[in-house]
């Protein structure tokens, strides 16, 4: 088990960390350590081999004790390298600020400049360098340095050009303060990590250069050795005393291997990515954990039935509940609109129907999703393929971020016609154009051949819907299709897809933040709040006589074109956080109509008929 | 009434010049020729969708962005020579931006950003700053305990509060809103909108409030102006201009706007497409757009024309 | 697309003439006087300045570049006074056998370094994933040089299965077998390390993109696994792995100098090291600039390659 644990990450960068320490200790304790004298010849003791009396790492082929020269070569190793990578990072990272902070023509210059010292192969430059200032281990650090210092440059630029055009940095110009108060105070801070990410994962190459120039001869010169040069010494004796090149090598290894995996360390535990989970593999489907499991088909007259959904997102050591049971179903050329504020679980529940949900760190952990009363939670890999894109299509919120950016979007709709039927792909780009005739976009034939990028928002958003379209599915799920949108170009896309449900009997599931358009488009609506169905019924009743106070006091919150200057009804504080949600209704801690009841225990989904409404004390008539 | 905020012919070109080969370089006019005026104590809406030069606008009435060609009076003082040093404008002039969080930086306490303003616009000693964070603190309903923390510990909703005693701690005389309320949900949205109107009232100052959000503009400004394309198409009076536009855009814009209970629009061609920035058409830019074009339209831009004291209209055929 | 080609070839001009201004600029800086390090140091002032004035040094620096450069264009890099050869002929033979062992080297390290950052992408946190994982750090940490010495003891000293050093047998050998005997370790000591960059960039590169939404689109719409993988995920992912893969052609050019040392393979590293030893300026010169340039071109292929994948680039 400890084995498997070493493998794991974070012990890695320990161990790293703790062999890298006991390797500077031990450099620094040199002039203080019993050992001889790392000049002192001794001809008649040499190429002593290791483990002998009085040399425990043996002699080299002057007779000087080789754990000594290996002790005060380490050390001159590391103090090189590290002052390299110190000389680089600080010239490079300057050089960069300055670049991506001004811009322009200080910017294209100055990268001009480093792309003509990135023109030469790495160590062809350094060792050019070294050529001019003559062979010398403090040479060889310069040259070292300045072959760094376009890699450091490079990257402080690209994450400064992003941090100057960050809002925050224009609120510090207009709070007066001027372009070096602006680096020092504002860029600095932020750029820092990643100076020191850049450092972390360069120091152990730059301890390898110095080393390999001072291997070439060029580095430091005899008598004085550093551990390249003692590699290079004993290169030269190779068949006859090899422990003379392996001692030394191992010590660079041992030295750059521990470098490099602190860094790697230091590097994941200062990239908020990795923390969040952002750069973990997301599976093809997403995890199912149920603790119940519900029978794998049962017969259900609707197309789509939605059984007590929980689908959870679990980091480290938190929980979050992002949808806690979610009961809900769409019947054929039905349209049901999901509505919450950020945060309600709206979105999850939505990519929850089809796995869709990233995990990790996301897991479906309870109830069942029927799609013509089969689980699709229990569904295999290819049985969930097939339903994807097949009888179930998605359209989703952003179409830039949506569409594929290399493939031409007619090549992007053959894709996934063939991907679940055989059809040639000549008739599968016939299929896709006349589909996106139907969406409406005119030269249709024409812009098939365009890439996504070469397309305006609202057009981007028709290819999306074609795209979910293309095999004739009998639901659509539309995950805030429009949010993105001009309202201009709104009303086109929502007019264009209450035409297609009328000509095609399309189901849908429609999730939105927006009353407006719900009213527009769905014959039923649920209202979300962290995570659960607050209420629900035709949209007409629950927009006119909303019985959840969350509902009545949301819809009172939008604003409507018409009202005049007014004072606006907002509600205060905020939802609660899905990882430490309150016992009892979630909006208690809100409503001005909470008791004590509220406050404890399960609050069911009730109502009758259409209607249903999770609250104690509803609005308007008791249900 | 004294106009707390007068623009006359302000443009912005991005691009433009000559490449080295001598070709020239493809220019957006992201502003054309806008001219607009604010009284004091007023909110004055901006509206207009993505592309239509409003964050340009906004940006160069702060003095972030240089402007191509035009002036700016603000309180009375021509600053058209000064764009481009936001530090002139600061004391006058301050923006709250669109998402409150990247306005913050991340790595600062929300002490040292107040205090940022207090030092360099206003120079003030340690126990004056004290009291003024303490003042502004009040002032936009925060506990001064939040004084110590980092932005990401805030919600949209109290980040843009801080958000906006920043752009308060110089007391100036302007605001410009841009877009304040959008990345909010709909139930704070009112929070911060409230405590916008009664911080006007209580410090008597000027808005300028951009949206794209009809109905919150509506809702919070005395006169709103139409952006299109750079240019401003319409100009009226809060409770008049969508109800009675002449300009067939604001128009469109008003019945664009899903309202509860009111079916779906059918507001033009399905068709229709965007004007292209780097090929602008020749005459009114929405002339493609438009049900009412003419062959006049396509040839050309319409001036803007009043049509009653507080409305005006580019158009060669108003409704 | 032509019209990007010429823009590209183009763009190449300026970043030739500063790397022929950088080259010319070091050597010119170097301390000492040719004529002197030529003659040695018992010559007559006569004599120096006789040489001098041969090679031209008494002209103005400037002068002294267009000259170098208009003899550079015509083919003439000098004489080598240490070889007494003409300095293109020598770089030019030593550069066909770099050019040999750096393809090799850049070849293996592509197509391994590809298919372990897929690999391990592919199986994140599994087995196959972290024990690759582990091999690519040991592989970039491990100090190609010494990794040279280590395979030679091994594969040439006890077990003798490979030669040690050249790059052909001296007796009977020069035929394409031979050759390859004596390419693969070196070609592998050199691949190593950019094997371990390019991999550990494939792997992050793949995890980015497998996040983005255009991923869970392709999942929507029912593609295998398989094609997520390799259709969408990894041309995306390659978009972002070319410039690096160019970057390594670099490492490659650059680290053939102690691999060829390591190996006494007859390539221009080798002759780069032994001429700055004797001080051959204008072999060191030479050599330099037909790297570098060599190299800029490698970068504008890859560069092309970048934009024929990606078409955003080109707009």
């Amino acid at each position: 088990m400890t084995a498997l644990k070493l493998i794991a990450r974070n012990h890695l960068a320990a161990f790293g960390g703790i062999v890298l320490l006991l390797v500077v200790a031990m450099a620094l304790l040199v002039p203080f350590l019993p050992i001889a004298d790392p000049d002192l010849t001794d001809p008649a003791n040499r190429l002593k081999r290791p483990f002998t009396d009085g040399a425990v790492l043996g002699t080299d082929h002057l007779g000087r004790d080789l754990l000594a020269r290996l002790l005060w070569g380490t050390q001159l190793s590391l103090v090189v390298g590290a002052a390299a990578a110190v000389i680089a990072a600080v010239i490079g990272s300057a050089i960069g600020i300055v670049a991506g902070y001004f811009g322009g023509r200080t910017d294209s210059l100055i990268m001009r400049g480093i792309d003509m010292l990135m023109a030469f192969p790495y160590i062809l430059l350094a060792l050019a360098i070294v050529a001019v200032l003559g062979p010398g281990l403090i040479n060889a650090l310069y040259a070292v340095a300045v072959v760094n210092i376009p890699f450091f440059a490079r990257n402080i630029r690209g994450v400064t050009v992003a941090l100057a055009h960050r809002e925050f940095v224009d609120a510090a110009r207009l709070s007066g303060m001027n372009d070096r108060q602006i680096i020092v105070s504002e860029i600095l801070p932020n750029v820092m990590p990643v100076i020191v990410i850049a450092m972390s994962t360069t120091v152990g190459w730059m301890i390898l250069e110095t080393a390999g120039l001072s291997f070439l001869g060029l580095g430091s010169q005899p008598p004085q050795a550093d551990l390249g040069s003692m590699l290079g010494e004993g290169r030269k004796l190779l068949i006859t005393a090899p422990h003379a090149s392996i001692v030394p090598g191992v010590m660079i290894f041992v030295i750059v291997m521990s470098v490099n995996l602190l860094g790697d360390g230091i590097r994941d535990a200062l990239d908020p990515r990795l923390r969040s989970g952002a750069l973990s593999r997301p599976a093809a489907a997403t995890r199912v954990d149920r603790t119940n499991n519900p029978p794998e088909t049962r017969k259900v007259d609707a197309l789509l039935k939605v059984e007590d959904l929980h689908t959870e997102f679990r980091l480290g050591s938190r929980t979050y509940r992002a949808v806690g049971g979610v009961d809900f179903e769409v019947r054929a050329g039905e349209c049901l609109g999901i509505v919450g504020e950020s945060g309600s679980g709206k979105s999850v529940t939505a990519l929850s129907l089809l796995g869709l949900v990233a995990s990790p760190p996301g897991v479906v952990t309870g109830g069942a999703v029927r799609v013509d009363g089969t689980d699709t939670l229990s569904m295999n890999g290819e049985a969930l393929r097939r339903l994807r894109g097949g009888r179930v299509a998605y359209v989703f919120q952003d179409p830039l971020a949506t569409l594929h950016p290399l493939y031409r979007v007619g090549d992007q709709m053959v894709e996934a016609i063939r991907c679940h039927r055989s059809m040639s792909k000549q008739a599968a780009w016939d299929h896709a154009v006349a589909l996106l005739e139907q969406v409406r976009i005119p030269n249709a034939a024409f812009r098939a051949k365009a890439y996504p990028h070469e397309l305006s928002g609202g057009m981007r958003q028709r290819v999306g819907i074609a795209l979910a379209l293309v095999n004739d599915p009998a639901l659509v799920i539309l995950d805030e299709p429009t949010t993105a949108l001009d309202v201009t170009v709104q009303a086109q896309v929502l007019a264009l897809l209450s035409d297609l449900r009328r000509e095609r009997n399309l189901a849908m599931v429609f999730i939105t933040h927006d009353f407006g358009v719900v009213s527009q488009l769905c014959d039923r609506v649920a209202v979300m709040y962290a995570g659960r169905i607050v209420e629900t019924g035709p949209t007409d009743d629950v927009l006119k006589t909303p019985s959840h106070p969350y509902t009545k006091r949301l819809i009172a919150c939008v604003l409507e074109l018409g009202g005049g200057r007014r004072v606006l009804s907002a509600i205060p504080g905020l939802p609660p956080p899905v990882d430490d949600l309150p016992a009892g209704c979630a909006f208690a801690p809100r409503c001005d109509k909470a008791n004590d009841q509220c406050r404890r225990g399960d609050i069911v989904l009730g109502g009758n008929g259409m209607r249903a409404v999770r609250c104690l004390q509803p609005e308007g008539l008791p249900i | 009434m004294t106009l707390a905020l007068e623009v006359r012919n302000l443009r912005k070109t991005f691009g433009g010049g000559r490449t080295l080969t001598g070709r020239p370089r493809p220019e957006i006019h992201a502003v054309r020729d806008v001219s607009l005026s604010a009284r004091k104590g007023e909110t004055l809406g901006i509206v207009g969708e993505s592309g239509c030069g409003k964050s340009t606008l906004a940006r160069m009435l702060v003095g972030l962005l240089k402007q191509t060609k035009g002036e700016i009076v603000i309180e009375g003082k021509n600053l058209s020579d000064q764009v481009g040093d936001p530090a002139a404008f600061g004391r006058l002039i301050q923006y709250v931006f669109q998402d409150p969080i990247s306005s913050l930086n991340p790595r600062k306490t929300i002490r040292e950003i107040l205090e940022a303003p207090l030092i360099h616009l206003l120079g003030m000693d340690e126990s004056a700053r004290k009291a003024r964070i303490t003042e502004l603190f009040d002032a936009v309903n925060l506990r001064d305990e939040f004084l110590t923390r980092y932005p990401h510990e805030f919600s949209g909703g109290q980040a843009q509060r801080i958000g906006i005693a920043r752009a308060l701690a110089a007391s100036p005389r302007i605001l410009v809103l841009d877009e304040p309320v959008s990345a909010l949900d709909v139930s704070v949205q009112a929070q911060v909108l409230n405590l916008l109107a009664d911080l006007r009232k209580a410090m008597d100052l000027t808005y300028l409030f951009i949206s794209h959000d009809l109905a919150v503009v509506e809702a919070v400004s005395d006169s709103v102006a139409v952006l299109y394309f750079g240019r401003v198409v319409e100009v009226g009076r809060a409770e008049s201009i969508f109800s009675a536009p002449r300009h067939p855009y604001t128009s469109l814009l008003a019945r664009s706007a899903p309202i509860v209970g009111r079916d779906l629009a059918r507001t033009e061609s399905l068709a229709v497409e965007l004007p292209d920035p780097l090929r602008p058409p020749s005459g009114c830019a929405f002339a493609a757009r438009c049900p009412s074009a003419t062959m006049v339209c396509r040839d050309k831009a319409p001036a803007i024309e009043a049509f009653s004291q507080d409305h005006e209209a580019a158009c060669h055929h108003p409704l | 697309m032509h019209l990007y080609v010429l823009k590209r070839l183009l763009a190449i001009v300026p970043i030739l003439i500063g790397l022929t201004v950088i080259v010319f600029a070091i050597m010119a800086l170097i301390p000492g006087d040719p004529a002197t390090a030529i003659l040695g140091s018992y010559a007559t002032p006569e004599n120096v300045e006789k040489l001098n004035r041969s090679l031209g040094l008494d002209k103005s620096l400037i002068e002294q570049y267009f000259i170098w450069l208009g003899n550079m264009l015509q083919g003439d890099l000098g004489r080598s006074y240490s070889l007494n050869r003409p300095v293109l002929d020598e770089v030019l033979e030593r550069f066909s056998a770099t050019l040999i062992l750096a393809g090799a080297a850049l070849l293996l390290c592509t197509v391994w370094g590809l298919l372990i950052g897929i690999w391990t992408a592919a199986r994140q946190y599994g087995w196959t994933d972290k024990i690759l994982t582990f091999i690519v750090l040991i592989g970039i940490s491990i100090p190609s040089f010494w990794l040279g010495l280590l395979l030679i003891l091994f594969f040439s000293v006890q077990l003798r299965v490979l030669p040690a050093s050249g790059m052909f047998a001296i007796y009977g050998g020069g035929d394409l077998p031979d050759l390859l005997r004596h390419l693969i370790l070196p070609a592998f000591t050199l691949s190593v390390v950019a094997t371990g960059v390019i991999a550990r960039l494939t792997r992050s590169a793949m995890l980015e993109v497998l996040r983005q939404d255009f991923v869970r689109t392709a999942r929507a719409k029912g593609v295998p696994e398989s094609g997520v993988l390799y259709r969408h995920a990894f041309k995306a992912a390659l978009v972002s792995v070319i410039p690096v893969i160019g970057i390594q052609a670099g490492f490659v050019l650059g680290g053939a100098v102690y691999i060829e040392t390591v190996f006494q393979w007859p390539g221009v590293g080798r002759m780069l090291v032994q001429a700055i030893a004797t001080r051959d300026i204008l072999l060191v010169q030479g050599g330099v600039v037909v790297v570098a340039g060599s190299y800029v071109l490698f970068n504008l292929l890859a560069d092309l390659a970048q934009s024929w994948l990606d078409p955003r680039v080109k707009t």
